[in-house]
């Protein structure tokens, strides 16, 4: 008796820590083996002082957070693959983090003290965050070969650039468009009424996906200002009081006719594959991945335009391989690497010497005219498209301080999925 | 010298686990509590140390929080629930009726899933229980078209309900098991049928180890939030916890929310412990 009770007693003691260890998160990625280098950068110097004047030896390995698809090294098209070249031309060894979220790079950046991680792809919703703490370093666009060759509108962008301090490298851009699956949907979408119009989004109720992160509220916002002239919404990003409620009812309304929202991207290709959700905003990337799995997606530009990213690499100031990091910032902003991840991810390369390569058609993923349909070298329609940021109390133009900041809509985010 | 002070001895013997027990434990508890009334830079989203009770406001003003806490609370009462029903005849049958033979069979019958990983089986429910997917199929092959659990409160009870049931068996089985066979014959002695031994003796003395199980459903039900994510489009506590930590980067708010299943923990251990839990453990 006495013996039973005690082997049931040390069972449930054993279980509880399997419940403790299968509880954790997927764990973060290694932090590597981080071998110190000697400092090159320092971000919180003067204009210009301590600045580095020459790339010195790799440290071995290089940690960095990206979006999914910005370190293919062959192991889902063996076509895309520009992780081994630089290992094997630089010798530092590539462990990567993808992020699901701005938020998400924002809060990896700052583990350790901003020291596990090297750098980062950050979007402008995240890059004014790093530079205003000061996690990220200013860097020599000198020590960067193709500087020059980026394009004019996005070597100095305000996302990266701060009272002319460079804080990065321009990646690419693009824009969240609308996915639905042609055999479910079956006349093509040219608005975002098809998830914000209640009559219209009520027919694939319980089918329809959204972007899980607060940012999705200026989607909201974006397509109020096309629709809801009376508000006067100019920016999706800078809402006031009333033009954020407003926001914030249209997705309370939708609410109900969202089957799963997307936090992961592979979690929106899993449900698009099985057909859970049938429509909704998606990053270029997974109707790549989907189109490849020869499952019936097709992707627009909606008329009301789209909320976007332009991405930046950027560079820890408290990296540990500080060399490593110059170094793929440089590679990645070669035309070669351009093509290959423009053509991979499905967005417009920062640097158009990437087009002529674009032409030929790099890999399995290769659209016609790439340049032209990604409109590369566009600035007009660059400008049109509402490039992720972080909201801010002020508003940044004559309205002053009126404007609703990050953390509210955070909130509001939380209070919406209820 | 060690052997002519034994208090010196005690000291040493417990000296390590005490100094565990208020650094490790206590001491992290307390920054959490102290965070909690921080508050959070809204451009650069860096912590700022002034103290306010704005979190608190927040959290008691705002109804999205309180259906939140409402759904956790029902959702892991529910499983508690649940699992107790399941439970009481498995633990039942391998305590007192199984032989040597079956009873190891059960046990390892139990035991066996939690080999793998905790992500595996939820993953596995999901592919299951997905809209259009296999128990959907078979519920509408059954007579029963318009059931749509796919990505639900209830996809999310179901799998809860069999992550754990384990965790209710196990004490429970104890608890049988030490019922004295005597005190079973004299219910049967004194004219006590099955129904009537099973509702006044066998529940009373098996309530201890019901209460103990539930403190291991309901807590880990409570805590989780990797099974909402997965299986269901509504959140946990521990959801908005790790939102605001790992999304928003908000520790103050992530802690002051924090502290809401620590209190209704608090609560359940102390009325757990009036059951004599902790004398089945």
């Amino acid at each position: 008796m006495i013996k039973g009770r005690i082997t049931a007693a040390v069972a449930v003691i054993s279980l509880v820590l399997v419940a403790c260890s299968g509880g954790t998160t997927p764990s973060t990625g290694g932090s590597g083996a981080l071998r110190s280098g000697a400092p090159i950068g320092s971000g919180s110097g003067g204009p210009g002082t301590n600045l580095p004047t020459a790339i010195g030896p790799g440290e071995g390995s290089l940690n960095i957070i990206i979006w999914a698809g910005y370190a293919e090294d062959g192991s889902n098209k063996k076509e895309y693959d520009w992780v081994h070249p630089f290992e094997q031309k630089t010798g530092c060894k590539v462990n990567s983090k993808p992020a699901n979220t701005s938020d998400e790079m924002v809060t990896l950046m700052r583990q350790g003290g901003g020291s596990v991680y090297d750098g980062v792809s950050a979007s402008g919703d995240a890059t004014r965050r790093l530079i205003a703490n000061g996690d990220v370093a200013e860097i020599n666009p000198q020590l960067i070969p193709d500087w020059n060759d980026v394009a004019p509108f996005l070597q100095s962008p305000p996302h990266n650039t701060v009272g002319g301090k460079h804080y990065g490298v321009s990646h690419g851009w693009g824009g969240n468009e609308l996915m639905w699956r042609t055999d479910v949907v079956k006349t093509a979408p040219t608005s975002w009424d098809v998830v914000f119009d209640p009559a219209k989004a009520a027919a694939y109720k319980g089918k329809l996906t959204a972007y899980d992160s607060p940012i999705y509220i200026a989607d909201a916002a974006l397509y109020l200002k096309a629709h809801r002239p009376d508000l006067g919404i100019t920016d999706p990003y800078e809402l006031t009081q009333p033009q954020f409620d407003a926001a914030v009812a249209l997705l309370t309304e939708q609410r109900p006719n969202i089957g799963k929202y997307w936090a992961a991207y592979a979690d929106e290709i899993d449900n698009f594959k099985s057909g859970a959700t049938v429509v909704g905003t998606t990053w270029p990337y997974q109707v790549n991945v989907l189109k490849g799995e020869n499952v019936p997606v097709q992707a627009t530009v909606p008329s009301e335009g789209m909320t976007g990213w332009a991405d930046t690499w950027m560079m820890s100031a408290h990296a540990k391989h500080p060399n490593c990091m110059y170094q793929w910032m440089a590679w990645m902003v070669t035309p070669q690497v351009q093509a290959q991840v423009a053509e991979s991810f499905g967005e417009a390369p920062a640097n158009p010497k990437a087009c002529a390569l674009l032409d030929k058609g790099v890999g399995p993923y290769a659209v016609k005219n790439f340049c032209t349909e990604y409109r590369v070298n566009d600035q007009s329609f660059y400008n049109q498209i509402s490039f992720w940021k972080t909201p801010l109390a002020d508003c940044g133009d004559s309205r002053g301080q009126a404007c609703i900041d990050y953390s509210v809509w955070t909130q509001k985010w939380t209070a919406i999925k209820g | 010298m060690l052997y002519r002070h034994r208090w010196l001895q005690v000291l040493l013997l417990l000296a390590p686990p005490t100094g565990w027990f208020l650094v490790v434990y206590l001491g992290s508890l307390s920054v959490l509590f102290l965070s909690a009334f921080w508050l959070l830079d809204p451009l650069t989203s860096a912590v700022v140390h002034t103290f306010s009770l704005r979190n608190f406001q927040i959290l008691l003003g705002d109804p999205t929080y309180r259906t939140i806490v409402l759904r956790t609370v029902g959702i892991a009462a529910a499983v508690t629930l649940t699992d107790a029903l399941l439970a009481f005849p498995i633990a039942f049958y391998m305590a007192r009726v199984a032989g040597p033979h079956a009873r190891s069979l059960l046990f390892m019958a139990v035991l066996l899933p939690l080999w793998s990983s905790y992500l595996v089986r939820v993953y596995a429910w999901r592919v299951m229980l997905q809209p259009h997917g296999p128990v959907e199929s078979f519920l509408s092959a059954i007579g029963l078209p318009n059931v749509e659990i796919g990505y639900s409160d209830v996809s999310m009870w179901i799998v809860f309900s069999y992550i754990w049931l384990p965790y209710m068996i196990l004490p429970l089985y104890a608890g049988l098991e030490r019922i004295p066979r005597s005190l079973l014959e004299a219910s049967q002695d004194l004219g006590g049928r099955g129904g009537i031994t099973l509702r006044r003796v066998i529940l009373p003395l098996a309530l201890p180890a019901l209460a103990a199980g539930s403190i291991f459903t309901f807590a880990l039900t409570l805590g989780d939030y990797i099974t909402p994510t997965l299986i269901s489009n509504s959140q946990f506590i521990g959801n908005v916890v790790y939102d605001s930590q790992g999304v928003a980067n908000n520790i103050p708010f992530a802690a002051a929310f924090a502290i809401v299943p620590v209190v209704i923990m608090a609560g359940y251990l102390l009325i757990a412990r009036r059951l004599g839990a902790f004398e089945a453990l």
